[in-house]
């Protein structure tokens, strides 16, 4: 067993897991945060994609202890009080969900690929950056329309935070 | 995943003496193909010592021409370092390129090499850069660290500490992905170091592993030069098979790939 010790959407949080405790696991299990999915479990689809330090990860593909000390941030952290975060409000703008199980992984990877890219996406920067997220559903179509528009509502956000 | 029991290493040493300690030890660094193995149960390492929180371990290093890469340095770390990109950009774009971009916030380039993944990218960088690979214990050029499939010259408690290389004049990776895995199943990293030395190095395709084209080397006599390629024959034999393609497609991908990174790099 392993002390871990994660801020979790800015709240300390600690516990005695198995070494072998995934990350995603000690998110659902041990937090109860089930806004971050398993998908294919094997890195390939990003259900579970969350931000550890700032950084688009796979949680099912981290151990809970190598996040020990890290700051992570799901789904369930991005949404202020009683507002969505602009990338949630363009998913929904956009129907850019339709059974709703990869949507917290989009969201997360399309707000890692803005802060890391830019609020400016073309349509082929935004497809290939969702190399690491599958949908069966949807298509992709709406989901790239869903992104560029949040990404150009969270440009607002940060010019208005500039000034 | 079976059981296992994870502890971080303070330095190189500490890493070597925790791993001499263990019963069955793995390094772990970013994880992205030794989590994945032991999720499968294909691998049951009694300890994962980690090496990702040593100091500078992830420090890239670039002065006039020359290179150095910590073991920790993340693939995404490699795509976006700007003095990188200025003297070799080849290594760079390859690294833009591997798995997706969650996967390049955790794997690194010491985890890749000391894996010799058959499909795997930086291998073959490694090889046409002519890159020493540096270790807790010695320094080891690139030709001799990679002996086979999954197979390297290191020894159990020897951990890869850096990669150091001389960027070269020109350069250039192409890769032709599995369209579902988007794994290698052919890249060819192609180096000009000038004074006629240029290097070729294979991935994704041999049975053997990663490789040196010294055929394809000798072809173009130190110039830059995809039609002095068309006579070389690769061989089939040397070629993995399997439901994504045979050897004989294999072979003639390493050909087709050799000469659009010679054409890159000849610019």
């Amino acid at each position: 067993m392993a002390k871990v010790e994660i801020t979790v959407n800015g709240r300390a949080t600690s516990a005695e897991v198995e070494d072998r405790t995934l990350l995603v696991d000690y998110l659902r299990e041990n937090r109860n945060l089930t806004g971050t999915h398993v998908g294919c479990d094997t890195s390939q689809c990003g259900a579970c994609v969350v931000h550890v330090d700032g950084k688009a990860v796979k949680s099912c593909t981290m151990l809970a202890v190598q996040a020990s000390g890290s700051d992570v941030q799901t789904i369930e952290g991005l949404a202020g009080d009683d507002q969505l975060h602009p990338m949630q409000e363009a998913f929904r703008n956009n129907h850019g969900l339709q059974c709703g199980f990869c949507t917290p992984g989009m969201i997360m990877t399309a707000v890692d690929m803005v802060n890391r890219l830019g609020p400016k996406l073309d349509e082929k920067t935004i497809r290939a950056e969702l190399e690491g997220n599958i949908c069966r559903c949807t298509g992709y179509h709406n989901i790239v329309k869903s992104i560029a528009e949040g990404a150009k509502q969270m440009g607002k956000g940060m010019k208005k935070a500039a000034e | 995943m079976y059981e296992t029991s994870y502890s971080r290493a303070k330095d190189a040493s500490d890493a070597a003496k925790k791993m001499r300690a263990a019963d069955d030890g793995k390094f772990l660094a970013g994880g992205m193909t030794l989590l994945p193995t032991m999720k499968q149960r294909l691998a049951a390492p009694s300890d994962l010592i980690d090496v990702t929180q040593i100091k500078d371990i992830d420090d890239i290093n670039v002065t006039r021409k020359e290179v150095t890469i910590g073991a920790g340095a993340t693939h995404a770390a490699v795509a976006s370092h700007a003095k990188l990109m200025k003297v070799c950009p080849s290594i760079c774009s390859l690294a833009s390129h591997i798995g997706d971009p969650a996967v390049r916030h955790r794997g690194t380039i010491g985890g890749s090499i000391a894996n010799n993944d058959p499909a795997a990218d930086y291998p073959a960088a490694m090889i046409a850069l002519d890159a020493t690979i540096v270790t807790n214990k010695r320094k080891i050029r690139a030709e001799k660290f990679f002996t086979g499939m999954f197979e390297t010259a290191l020894k159990d408690d020897e951990m890869i500490k850096a990669v150091t290389f001389t960027a070269p004049k020109s350069g250039a990776y192409a890769k032709f992905p599995n369209p579902a895995s988007r794994y290698a199943m052919a890249g060819v990293f192609v180096a000009d170091h000038g004074k006629k030395d240029i290097r070729v190095g294979v991935t994704g395709a041999s049975s053997d592993g990663v490789y040196r084209a010294n055929d394809m080397e000798k072809a173009m006599g130190g110039k830059l030069s995809s039609e002095a390629l068309d006579g070389c024959e690769v061989d089939e034999g040397a070629m993995l098979s399997d439901i994504h393609g045979s050897a004989a497609y294999r072979a003639n991908l390493v050909k087709v790939m050799a000469k659009r990174a010679v054409d890159a790099a000849a610019g």
